[in-house]
């Protein structure tokens, strides 16, 4: 909670120690998530990559404080989390927007709740509305929006609540090819600015390579750490050079062998 | 209330309890409920609160329904009351399903059936079954078309809507894969429809229950409701309660034939395997 | 535009067939009242003021009954909504109780609180009470999670939470159950006022059949319809001004 403060940029560091996770059905218990040691360094962009079911989201729960682990546990700058926190804002796939709120209600509601003046939220939501490129749609409500659009307010309304760390859970999972590939620019130009700590899930490669600082590939489930790739590319990427394909296919050939085992 | 950290996890929900635990709940609550009507109904009897004559304990209101099923009264309103619902119910649905499924279907009959219905509707029936009685009189016949009528609203305006709403990709998957006009309907809309064509059902079974006591209050000499307002006339509150309860039981009974009716014909809807 | 139409068309086959009657002598023409005699009651009937305090009574039972009811409905629906071993508890006995027509209570409500207004409210009361109480928790319990979480991670507290999520998120769930607990209320006062009452509505329509006055009934029932009408047209354009941002596209 130590770096909460509104309108404040940067990161914090997100140290998640040996946790595992299982749940009960029916009286069994059956493991999700096993040993999963990592620490994501401040203002570091982590893509969590792995099959599908392979715990990846439950992991990410885990942070956000959704979901108690069963065992291990997850610090913040060092001290251990006990539930959800303004300082780890959270971007869902499905958006979840609050729909009886206009656009920038959405994007005030954090600061609204952290008791920040009406002036300085206005101020506050003007710049984050800018910054998505949403100031024309400032009064609509979400479902008049475009799936593009609403997880556009959905990133705003995180970063306006100017949390440490973003949790981003397959973000651009529900969008089209071409509005995923714009969003995934924004995020990186956004991210400039920023400098957040951002936990990034998906099960793309492709936008796991044009994001991430590291990638970390996950095993089908029950889901461990399989292997770590660092991305040691500029800032600003481009899809089309051979060391962005060599990524790509070097991580392809170690996800392949996982989702080989789920068809098994 | 629950805490921040409850609520992220299980909702307002709460958590899943096991199988059993919520069974031994359930039960453990209507246990309770019965104790506490009893120890009130005997806390009458006890400290002389008032006549306890007007708070029969359950006990006494079961003893009553073993007497009449007994020495077999009981069996005769029963059948009375169900024979009134069987034929008025059946009528309506298959009036609401003779005119909703092609209301549904086609846009002309929908344009010409539905404001008329829509008429009808915001006047609550129970306010037309003297009329019933002044038409039919007052035997059997006014009781029975008394529910069709009653029934029949609800049932048709949920055909028609579960028929329109039938999604208009099915209709061009199927007759792309070259089926004709009438197995359209048969094979494409009946079922697509049917979940909420049930729903309808199942809103008419309760209806019937609903409106079948009150005219039965009104010149019967028998049947359920002829029961409980007989008890009335005497202050005969176990053969009330009684026989609300047992009325209860046949709606609930009813409202189970229906959901079984359900589980097999919509199998599809909720495979076992979820 | 079809509705006025209809209207019409169905005074017209109205008149045209009872008119026919008349002169054909198909049956008793007093069992098939014109419009003009239906009008024609009800005329006679506000000429003594009879009919203001019919309906008056009539009001004044619903708006007693249902308030009460709405009221306890929603103190217990939050409650068992939000305090999930108070739900446990509550839950099997309402499903116990309400498969019971309430009707079949009717008689008991006269025998327990007797002939004046207190049975007759009493009843709506318990009427209404099971259906908008079972609404009002369905919908807080639909509430979505994925809701709460994002609000929570945006720092909300237990009681923001419930202010600025579950009530907004809730609500129209809410106001449905109640606008259905009001046509209920319509529908029962009817039949509580055919059972010894003096005044109201229902008791008119009695009056009707038995002074064999079948005018008087279809003129009740008219006014019935077109009061839960009226009252269900006004509910539901309150409901759609509050939620004006679940009609937009």
């Amino acid at each position: 909670m130590s770096t909460v403060g509104v309108g404040g940029a940067g990161g914090a560091r997100v140290q998640i120690e040996g946790v595992h996770k299982s749940f009960t059905l029916d009286g069994r218990s059956a493991p999700a998530l096993i040993d999963i040691s990592l620490e994501v360094q401040t203002g570091e962009l982590l893509c969590l990559l792995g099959p599908s079911g392979c715990g990846k989201s439950t992991l990410l729960n885990i942070v956000a404080g959704f979901l108690p682990p069963t065992g291990g546990r997850v610090l913040v700058d060092g001290s251990p989390i006990t539930g959800p926190g303004p300082e780890r804002g959270v971007v869902f796939q499905e958006y979840v927007l609050f729909p009886w709120l206009t656009v920038a209600q959405n994007i005030e509601f954090g600061p609204r709740l952290m008791g920040v003046p009406a002036a300085r939220c206005r101020e506050i939501t003007a710049r984050y509305l800018e910054m998505v490129g949403l100031s024309e749609h400032a009064t609509k409500f979400p479902v008049q929006l475009s799936g593009g659009m609403k997880q556009r307010v959905a990133i705003a309304r995180a970063l306006a609540n100017s949390p440490s760390i973003v949790l981003m859970d397959e973000p651009f999972g529900a969008l089209d090819a071409q509005t995923r590939e714009v969003m995934q620019e924004e995020l990186s130009r956004i991210q400039r600015v920023e400098h957040k700590t951002i936990v990034f899930v998906t099960h793309s490669i492709r936008e796991a390579v044009y994001l991430a600082d590291r990638v970390v590939v996950m095993t089908s489930s029950p889901g461990r750490i399989k292997e770590v790739f660092p991305i040691k590319l500029p800032e600003t990427r481009n899809r089309f050079a051979p060391e962005f394909t060599h990524y790509e296919s070097e991580i392809t050939r170690v996800v392949k062998e996982e989702v080989a085992k789920v068809h098994e | 209330m629950s805490t921040v950290t409850d609520l992220v996890q299980w909702g307002l929900r709460g958590a899943s309890q096991p199988r059993r635990r919520a069974l031994a709940l359930r039960v453990g609550a209507v246990l309770a409920f019965l104790g506490l009507w009893s120890l009130a109904s005997g806390l009458v009897v006890l400290l002389d609160l008032f006549n306890p004559i007007f708070l029969a304990g359950p006990w006494l209101v079961l003893g009553k329904v073993v007497q009449l099923a007994a020495n077999g009264q009981l069996w005769e309103h029963v059948g009375a009351t169900l024979l009134r619902v069987l034929v008025g119910f059946t009528s309506g649905a298959v009036l609401a399903l003779a005119l909703g499924l092609p209301a549904g279907h086609f846009r002309a009959v929908r344009n010409a059936l539905e404001p008329i219905v829509e008429l009808f509707r915001p006047i609550p029936p129970l306010a037309m079954l003297p009329l019933f009685i002044v038409w039919v009189g007052i035997g059997e016949t006014s009781k029975i078309t008394f529910i069709t009528y009653a029934t029949f609203f609800p049932m048709f305006l949920t055909t028609v809507h579960a028929v329109q709403q039938v999604d208009p990709l099915l209709l061009r998957a199927a007759s792309s894969l070259g089926a004709r006009r009438t197995q359209l309907f048969f094979r494409v809309v009946l079922p697509a429809a049917l979940p909420e064509i049930l729903t309808g059902i199942r809103l008419g079974v309760a209806l019937s229950f609903f409106v079948i006591v009150i005219s039965e209050f009104i010149g019967a000499e028998q049947g359920l409701g002829y029961l409980i307002n007989d008890g009335r006339n005497f202050f005969l509150v176990p053969q009330m309660l009684g026989a609300a309860i047992v009325l209860g039981l046949l709606g609930y009974g009813g409202n189970a034939l229906v959901v079984l009716l359900e589980r097999r014909w919509l199998r599809w809807e909720h495979p076992p395997s979820a | 535009m079809i509705r006025a139409l209809a209207l019409v068309a169905f005074l017209i086959v109205w008149a045209a067939v009872s008119h026919g009657n008349r002169s054909l002598q198909a049956m008793n023409p007093i069992l098939l009242p014109t419009p003009g005699e239906v009008v024609a009651v009800a005329v006679s009937l506000a000429r003594d003021g009879s009919l203001e305090r019919h309906l008056l009574v009539s009001s004044l039972r619903i708006a007693e009954g249902f308030g009460l009811a709405a009221v306890t409905a929603l103190a217990l629906g939050v409650l068992v909504g939000l305090y999930t071993p108070a739900r446990l508890a509550v839950e099997p006995v309402i499903e116990f109780v309400r498969p019971i027509p309430p009707l079949a209570f009717l008689p008991m409500f006269l025998v327990w609180f007797g002939l004046g207004e207190t049975s007759k409210v009493a009843f709506i009361t318990y009427t209404t009470f099971f259906p908008m109480f079972v609404g009002i928790t369905a919908s807080l319990l639909r509430v979505d999670i994925m809701l709460l979480r994002a609000a929570a991670s945006l720092g909300a507290t237990r009681l923001q939470l419930l202010r600025r999520v579950v009530v907004p998120a809730a609500l129209p769930g809410i106001v449905v159950a109640l606008r259905l607990g009001f046509g209920l209320a319509i529908f029962v006062i009817v039949g509580a006022e055919f059972m010894g009452a003096d005044a109201g509505l229902g008791h008119l329509i009695m009056e009707g059949r038995v002074f064999f006055n079948p005018a008087q009934i279809v003129m009740g029932a008219l006014l019935l319809g077109i009061f839960g009408s009226l009252v269900n047209g006004l509910l539901l354009a309150a409901e759609r001004r509050a939620l004006r941002w679940r009609a937009l596209r």
